[in-house]
C-alpha cells in the first residue's frame, strides 16, 4: 500500500546534496540585473524623477519610471479567475507608481549590467515627493476625512453574513454573554528563499518568466492582464521554489521582469530582492481587530457567535476582503449549532500590503473567538474543554457555507486525546493554587478549516500520467510542490491506484505553463484533496489502457487482469504474472504495429469541501518579574482525513505549530504610527523563532476517512498554524489571572499587563 | 558583492596604523560581522577597509608570568570560548560571547570588535567592565594603555582615534581572582538577538558579607556602564531582601534607560532592577555552594 | 582602486587557483563556481543558508571575503555526498524528514557537520544540539526533526 506509508520524499535527495535548483540558480549569458527605488515615506506624490545621474553611470541599460509603465490597473492576487466580474480581485495596481502609498512603495527601477551597479545607480535617482497624511491603523485609515489612499477611499469592502439560524432569536436564548476585543500585529512569512525571478522573450511576442512561485497558471493570467497581452503569449516556468507560506501566493515580480525583458529587446532581465525589500515589500499577514460575542443558554450551551473583524490590508487589496470572509466562513464549521453572524470591513492603509499567509486570516479570527469561548466557559463554571466538547462539531452536522452533511468530523475526539495527552484534569488540580512569580498555566484552543476554496472560487485541479519504456511513469501534476511534500502525496496516491511501486512514480516537479495540466497552484491547504481525484482518474484510466495494451499482447480479457507491484497478473491471483510492465512498456512504444504511447490526462474539479479541525493544548510557565512564557509541552491534535504520509504530516504540524508560536509570542512588524516609517525590516529586527525558541512539538492525529477524497484525506498544510496564540493566551491567564487579548504576548507586552494587573 | 571601494590588507600593525592613518575614511575589518553587515546596507562610510586578518600575532591567548591574562583582538568569540585560560580564570567571558550571535557569527566575530565598534549592547562589555579589562593599543604615536572604564564615550563612539588599533585585551589578576562574575543578557529571542538589556555582576564576599560588588548593564545608558551609587549601597552587607531593595533603589540614579521602538523605558528600568536583584543573588548563593 | 588578489584554495578537496574581486564574498565565489547549494537567504548572517565549513569551521559564507579562504579547504554540501553516497548527515536528514522546502537545508546539513564533528565521542543534548544549530533559522519544519536527525547522525 503506498498511501499512508513515510516513503522516502521524492525530492530529498536532490535537497540534501544540493542538487535541487532553485530561480537563482539558472542563470543565462547576458542577463541583466534590475533594482527597484523604493520610497522613503509612507505617502507622498511623486513631483519629479531625476534619473540622469544613474543613467550616467557605465553599466546601467535603462531606468524606468511611473511615466514609462502601461496603465493598465491590475490585481495581484493569487486567486483563479472568475467569470463574475463582482468577484473578480481588487485591480489597483501599476508597474510603477507616483501615488507613493507606504515606507518602500516603487517609484523607479533600474536596469544595469550587474547588481552591484544597479544597487548603486538606485541610489541615484533623484525623486522629489510631496507628502500626504499617513493613516496607519484601523482608526486613522476609516476616521472620516482621511486621506484617501486610492481613489474611492479608504474602505474596500464591508460584508456580512448569517448562518445557522436566525440571530436575533438565537440572541434571546442566550442567559450568559462574553464580548471581548482582540488585536493581531502585522506578520511576515519569512520563508527562506525571497522573492526572485527572471523574464526573457524566445520570440518577438512571446516571453518567458521563471520565477519562485507557488502558482504559475494564475501568475501567466495576471502579467497578460498587468502588460495586456495574451494568456498564452506568456510562459512561466516554476522550478523548486525555498518556501511561500502565501506570500508567493501573489503576483509580485513577474509582470516587472515581463515588462523589462520587453521593454529591453527580449534579454533577460532578473529581479532578486534583498531580503530587507522582501520583507516589506511583498505582502503580510493582515493586521486585524477580532470583536466577538458569544451566547450561552443555561445548560452550557453555545446559542450564538457574532463575530466581526476589520482587517487593515495595508498599501493595496491583494487578497482583501478575501481574507476575513474565508476565515468567516470556515470558522463555521467549528460550532454548529450556534447560530453565527460575521461581518468584516476591508481598509487600506499607509503599511505593506496584505496577501495571504499560511491558515489565511484563521489565526486572527480563532485568536478572537477562542479566547471569548474560554471566557464563556469560565462564565459559567464549566471546565473549557468539556464546554467546548459539548459544542463542537459532530459528524452529520449540516454545515453552514456548504450545507454538506457527509463529512468526517472528529473535533470532539482531537478534544479527548489532546487532554489526556497533556493530563488535563490531574495538571488542572495541580496548578490551582499557586503563588510565587513562576506561575504554571493550561490553554486549549480549538479550529476548523476547509480543504479548498470550493464554492468561493473554481477548483480544478490536472494530472497527466506517462508510461516510460521502462515500466515506470512519469507524472505531471499542475499542483506545485512548495516544500509541502505535495510531489510525494501525489506520487503516493497515484501508485496506489495504479498498482505499481511507489519507487516506479517519477514526478516532473518544475511546473511549466506550456506544458503543465492545468490548476492555479499551491493555497488553501487544497492541493492534495483536489488533486486527488485528478489523480485518481488518471491512474485507472492509464490502468485501463496499459491492461489493455495487455490484451493486444496476449489476448487475454482486460476484465480478468490487474495490475499489481508493477506486473500484470491474473486478477485475484497475484502469482500469475501474465506479462511484467517493463516488457509491456517497451513492446507498447516499439511494436511495429500495435499500441502507442500510453499516457493518461485528467482535468477535474471539485465541487465539496471537507472541514478539518484540530486542537493546541499548552502547559506553560510565566515568570511574572522577567515578563517571559516559556512553554513546557504542546500539543496539536488534528483531524485531517486519512494521513497520507505520515512523517511529513508531522512536519507540516510542526512548522505550523512553530508559525504559530512565532506568532502568539515573537512577531510583529512595528510602523510608526505617525510616520508609517518601519522599523524592523530584517530578519535581526523581526523576531522569528529561532531552534533554541521552539520547545519540543508533539502531533497527534484523529484518524478518520472523508467520504469526499477518493483517498480519504482533507487539508493539512495549513490548519496548524491556527490555534497556538489563544490556546497560550488562555493559559497565561490561567497561569496569572491576566488576559491578554493582543499578540504577540512579547516582555514588553506582558510588562504592561501585569503592572496594570498589579502583579509587578 | 559589497561596495567596497578601497581594501588594504595590512602585512603588519605598524602598516595597518600606517594605512588608517593616511585615509581619514579607512575601517578595520576583523572578523567582519558588524562591517560586512553594514556595507551590505550600502553603508558608503565603511568604503575603505583596512584588514587586519593577516596579523596573526593578533589572535594570541596567554597569561604570563604575573597572572595576567591576554585575550588578542583579532581572537575569535569561539576561540576565547573554547579557550581553557578563559574557561578557568574568566568563565564569565566564555558565557557573555556565547549568547552573541549564532555558532557562525562567533566563529567569525571577534571581541575586540565587540568592544571597538562601541555599540551599547556589547554582550562582552559587561565581561570587560567587571574584569576591568585593559586595552592595547598601537597608535600613529606608538603604544599605549587604556582602561575599559570610560573607553566608550558614546552610542558607537570609544577613545579610539583614527589609526588607532586594538592589538589585545588584559586582564589582571585582582580583577578576576576570587570574583564570581555572571552575565545575564535579556533578549526577545535565546539567540541571534542584541540585548534588550545586559547585566553582570562581578562579586566577591568576605565571609557572609559582600566585600565588593560590580555591577554592569549593557543597553542602560548611552554607554556600557558600571554602577557605582549600587554598588556602594550594598557594600559590607549581607545579601537579604533589604539589600537587594537598597540595591535596586541606588540604581536609579546609575542608570539611563532609553525610551525606543525596540522597549520603553519603564519597562526596561523593571528588567534592570530584576536583573539586578536576580543576577546578585544568584552570585550569593553560588558563593554560597562554593564555602 | 578596487583590487583582485590571487588565491588558492580548496573546495571540498579540489585545487582551485582564482583572481578574486576581493569586493566579492565568499557565497558570491562559490556560487559562481557552481556550488548553488549555498543560498542567498540574508547576505547579513542573520539566516545561515550559505553555511560552509572553512578548514572546518561553519561560517556564513556572505559575511566572510573570498580572499580569506586563501590556503583554507572550504566544505560545501555538495562535497559531503561522497561516490554517490550520503553521509551520516545526510541520511538522517532524509530518515527524519528533516526537509521541507529544502532551502535551508544545506546550510543545515553544514552546521550539523561542523556540530557533529566538534563533539565527536560526545553524546550532546537536545538543547546543546538546538545551540549550535541556533545561527540557521527554518521556517518550514519548526526545528524539531531537524535536531532528531543529528541525534540520528550521531548515533550513527
Amino acid at each position: 500500500m503506498a498511501v499512508g506509508q513515510s516513503h522516502i520524499r521524492k525530492d530529498v535527495r536532490a535537497k540534501v546534496t544540493g542538487k535541487t535548483r532553485y530561480t537563482d540558480d539558472f542563470s543565462m549569458p547576458g542577463m541583466l540585473q534590475a533594482k527597484y527605488v523604493r520610497s522613503p515615506v509612507a505617502h507622498a506624490l511623486v513631483k519629479s524623477i531625476d534619473t540622469s545621474a544613474a543613467l550616467a553611470i557605465s553599466g546601467v541599460e535603462a531606468v524606468f519610471t511611473h511615466a514609462d509603465v502601461p496603465k493598465n490597473v491590475y490585481p495581484t492576487a493569487g486567486h483563479p479567475f472568475s467569470l463574475d466580474p463582482d468577484h473578480q480581485d481588487v485591480a489597483d495596481r501599476l508597474l510603477l507608481t507616483d501615488h507613493v502609498r507606504f515606507h518602500g512603495d516603487e517609484v523607479a527601477i533600474v536596469v544595469a549590467r550587474d547588481l552591484l551597479t544597479a544597487a548603486k545607480a538606485a541610489q541615484l535617482v533623484k525623486v522629489e515627493y510631496e507628502e500626504l497624511p499617513v493613516c496607519v491603523n484601523s482608526a486613522a485609515a476609516m476616521a472620516e476625512g482621511a486621506p484617501a489612499i486610492h481613489d474611492g477611499g479608504n474602505i474596500i469592502k464591508s460584508t456580512s453574513f448569517e448562518t445557522g439560524g436566525t440571530f436575533s432569536d438565537a440572541e434571546k436564548k442566550a442567559v450568559t454573554v462574553v464580548e471581548g476585543s482582540f488585536s493581531t500585529p502585522i506578520i511576515l512569512h519569512c520563508h527562506l528563499e525571497n522573492h526572485t525571478a527572471y523574464a526573457y522573450m524566445d520570440d518577438n511576442d512571446h516571453l518567458v518568466i521563471v520565477s519562485s512561485t507557488q502558482i504559475p497558471h494564475i501568475c501567466r493570467r495576471i502579467v497578460g492582464q498587468a502588460l495586456d497581452m495574451p494568456w498564452p503569449k506568456i510562459r512561466v516556468i516554476k522550478p523548486y521554489i525555498g518556501g511561500g507560506f502565501g506570500n508567493k501566493q501573489d503576483v509580485v515580480l513577474e509582470p516587472m521582469v515581463a515588462f523589462l525583458t520587453t521593454k529591453l529587446g527580449g534579454l533577460p532581465v532578473k529581479l532578486e530582492l534583498e531580503r530587507e525589500e522582501g520583507l516589506v515589500a511583498t505582502r503580510t499577514r493582515h493586521s486585524q481587530t477580532v470583536t466577538v460575542r458569544a451566547g450561552v443558554s443555561r445548560d452550557g450551551t453555545l446559542k450564538f457567535l457574532d463575530l466581526n473583524v476589520i482587517s487593515n490590508t495595508g498599501a493595496y487589496a491583494s487578497h482583501g476582503h478575501s481574507i476575513p470572509m474565508a476565515a468567516g466562513s470556515k470558522s463555521c464549521n467549528l460550532y454548529p449549532k450556534a447560530v453565527t453572524r460575521f461581518s468584516a470591513t476591508t481598509h487600506y492603509a499607509n503599511i505593506p500590503a496584505a496577501g495571504a499567509m499560511r491558515a489565511y486570516g484563521s489565526p486572527q479570527l480563532f485568536f478572537g473567538l477562542e479566547s471569548v469561548i474560554e471566557e464563556v466557559a469560565r462564565e459559567i463554571g464549566m471546565d473549557s474543554v468539556d464546554f467546548r466538547i459539548k459544542n463542537s462539531a459532530r459528524a452529520g452536522d449540516i454545515l453552514a457555507k456548504t450545507g454538506d452533511l457527509k463529512h468526517s468530523v472528529a473535533m470532539i475526539e482531537c478534544l479527548e486525546k489532546g487532554r489526556e495527552l497533556i493530563s488535563w484534569d490531574s495538571r488542572k488540580k495541580q496548578y490551582a493554587d499557586q503563588q510565587g512569580p513562576l506561575l504554571r498555566g493550561l490553554g486549549v484552543a480549538s479550529f476548523s478549516y476547509g480543504s479548498g476554496t470550493y464554492p468561493a472560487c473554481v477548483e480544478i485541479a490536472g494530472c497527466r500520467l506517462v508510461l516510460n519504456q521502462d515500466g515506470t511513469i512519469h507524472m505531471q501534476i499542475g499542483a506545485t510542490e512548495i516544500g509541502q511534500g505535495s510531489d510525494t502525496a501525489l506520487a503516493q496516491m497515484a501508485a496506489e491506484t495504479l498498482g505499481v511501486e511507489y519507487q516506479a512514480i517519477h514526478v516532473v516537479s518544475e511546473q511549466d505553463t506550456d506544458v503543465t495540466p492545468f490548476d492555479p497552484g499551491a493555497y488553501a491547504s487544497r492541493q492534495t484533496y483536489v488533486t486527488a481525484p485528478a489523480v485518481q482518474q488518471a491512474a485507472e484510466k492509464l490502468k485501463k489502457r496499459i491492461l489493455g495494451h495487455c490484451q493486444l499482447m496476449t489476448g487475454e480479457d482486460p476484465g480478468n487482469l490487474d495490475l499489481q507491484l508493477g506486473k500484470i497478473i491474473q486478477r485475484g491471483s497475484p502469482e500469475k504474472v501474465v506479462v511484467d510492465l517493463t516488457e509491456l512498456a517497451l513492446d507498447s512504444y516499439y511494436h511495429k504495429e500495435r499500441g502507442g504511447q500510453i499516457t493518461a490526462e485528467v482535468s477535474a474539479k471539485t465541487c465539496t469541501n471537507a472541514p478539518s479541525y484540530g486542537c493546541t493544548f499548552v502547559d506553560l510557565e510565566v515568570d511574572v518579574e522577567m515578563c517571559t512564557v516559556s512553554i513546557h509541552e504542546i500539543i496539536n491534535v488534528h483531524d485531517a482525513g486519512k494521513i497520507i504520509h505520515p512523517l511529513s504530516a508531522e512536519g507540516q504540524v510542526h512548522g505550523g505549530m512553530a508559525m504559530g508560536i512565532g506568532m502568539a509570542l515573537f512577531e510583529e512588524l512595528l510602523v510608526d504610527p505617525e510616520s508609517g516609517w518601519i522599523f524592523n525590516g530584517n530578519l535581526l529586527d523581526y523576531k522569528i523563532p529561532t531552534s533554541v525558541d521552539i520547545p519540543e512539538l508533539k502531533s497527534a492525529f484523529v484518524d478518520t476517512f472523508d467520504p469526499t477524497s477518493p483517498y480519504g484525506n482533507k487539508s493539512l498544510g495549513e490548519p496548524p498554524a491556527i490555534s497556538q496564540g489563544p490556546a497560550i493566551r488562555n493559559a497565561i491567564w490561567d497561569a496569572t489571572g491576566v488576559k491578554i487579548n493582543e499578540i504577540p504576548m512579547t516582555p514588553k507586552v506582558l510588562f504592561k499587563h501585569f503592572k496594570d494587573a498589579g502583579l509587578i | 558583492m559589497f561596495p567596497i571601494e578601497k581594501y588594504h590588507y595590512a602585512s603588519s600593525v605598524i602598516d595597518a596604523v600606517q594605512a588608517l592613518a593616511a585615509d581619514e575614511k579607512a575601517r578595520v575589518i576583523a572578523g567582519g560581522t558588524d562591517v560586512l553587515v553594514r556595507l551590505h546596507g550600502g553603508n558608503s562610510d565603511y568604503a575603505s577597509l583596512v584588514d587586519v586578518n593577516g596579523l596573526h600575532e593578533l589572535k594570541e591567548i596567554r597569561q604570563d608570568g604575573e597572572g595576567n591574562i591576554f585575550i588578542g583582538a583579532l581572537a575569535t568569540c569561539t576561540e576565547i570560548i573554547e579557550h581553557e585560560l578563559i574557561q578557568k580564570h574568566t568563565p564569565m567571558i566564555v558565557q557573555s560571547l556565547g549568547t552573541i550571535g549564532g555558532p557562525q557569527v562567533r566563529n567569525c566575530a571577534t571581541m575586540g570588535g565587540n568592544i571597538c565598534n562601541g555599540a551599547v549592547s556589547a554582550d562582552s562589555a559587561c565581561a570587560a567592565l567587571i574584569y576591568e579589562f585593559d586595552l592595547l593599543i598601537e597608535g600613529v604615536k606608538g603604544e599605549r594603555i587604556e582602561s575599559i572604564n570610560g573607553f566608550h564615550t558614546g552610542p558607537g563612539r570609544t577613545l579610539l582615534q583614527q589609526g588607532d588599533i586594538l592589538k589585545a585585551f588584559r586582564i589582571r589578576p585582582p580583577n578576576y581572582k576570587g570574583v564570581l562574575a555572571s552575565y545575564q543578557k535579556y533578549a526577545m529571542r535565546g539567540a541571534m538577538d542584541i540585548a534588550t538589556i545586559g547585566c553582570g555582576v562581578g562579586l566577591t564576599m568576605d565571609d557572609e558579607r559582600i566585600s565588593t560588588l560590580k555591577l554592569a548593564f549593557t543597553v542602560a545608558a548611552p554607554t556600557p556602564i558600571r554602577c557605582s551609587n549600587a554598588e556602594k549601597a550594598v557594600a559590607n552587607r549581607a545579601v537579604t531582601e533589604e539589600t537587594l531593595e537598597l540595591l535596586t533603589e541606588a540604581l536609579v540614579d546609575d542608570v539611563r534607560p532609553r525610551e525606543s521602538w525596540r522597549a520603553g523605558k519603564e519597562f526596561r528600568l523593571h528588567i534592570i532592577k530584576t536583573l539586578a536583584r536576580k543576577g546578585l543573588r544568584q552570585a550569593a548563593e553560588m558563593q554560597e555552594e562554593l564555602t | 582602486m578596487i583590487s583582485r588578489m590571487d588565491i588558492s584554495l580548496s573546495i571540498n578537496s579540489r585545487p582551485y587557483e582564482l583572481d578574486v574581486d576581493v569586493r566579492k564574498s565568499l557565497m558570491d565565489v562559490l556560487r559562481e563556481l557552481g556550488y548553488t547549494s549555498v543560498k542567498h537567504g540574508c547576505g547579513v548572517g542573520e539566516c545561515g543558508a550559505c553555511t560552509v565549513l572553512v578548514d572546518d569551521v561553519a561560517v556564513d559564507s556572505c559575511l566572510y571575503l573570498a580572499v580569506w579562504a586563501k590556503g583554507r579547504n572550504v566544505r560545501t554540501v555538495e562535497g559531503e555526498c561522497r561516490d554517490g553516497k550520503l553521509s551520516a548527515v545526510q541520511e538522517a536528514y532524509v530518515e527524519e524528514g528533516a526537509v521541507q522546502c529544502g532551502f535551508c537545508t544545506p546550510g543545515l546539513i553544514m552546521s550539523s557537520t561542523s556540530f557533529i564533528e566538534k563533539n565527536s565521542g560526545t553524546r550532546p543534548s537536545r538543547e546543546e544540539i538546538a545551540k549550535g544549530h541556533a545561527g540557521n533559522l527554518c521556517r518550514c519544519t519548526g526545528y524539531q526533526t531537524i535536531i532528531n536527525a543529528v541525534e540520528n547522525a550521531i548515533k550513527k
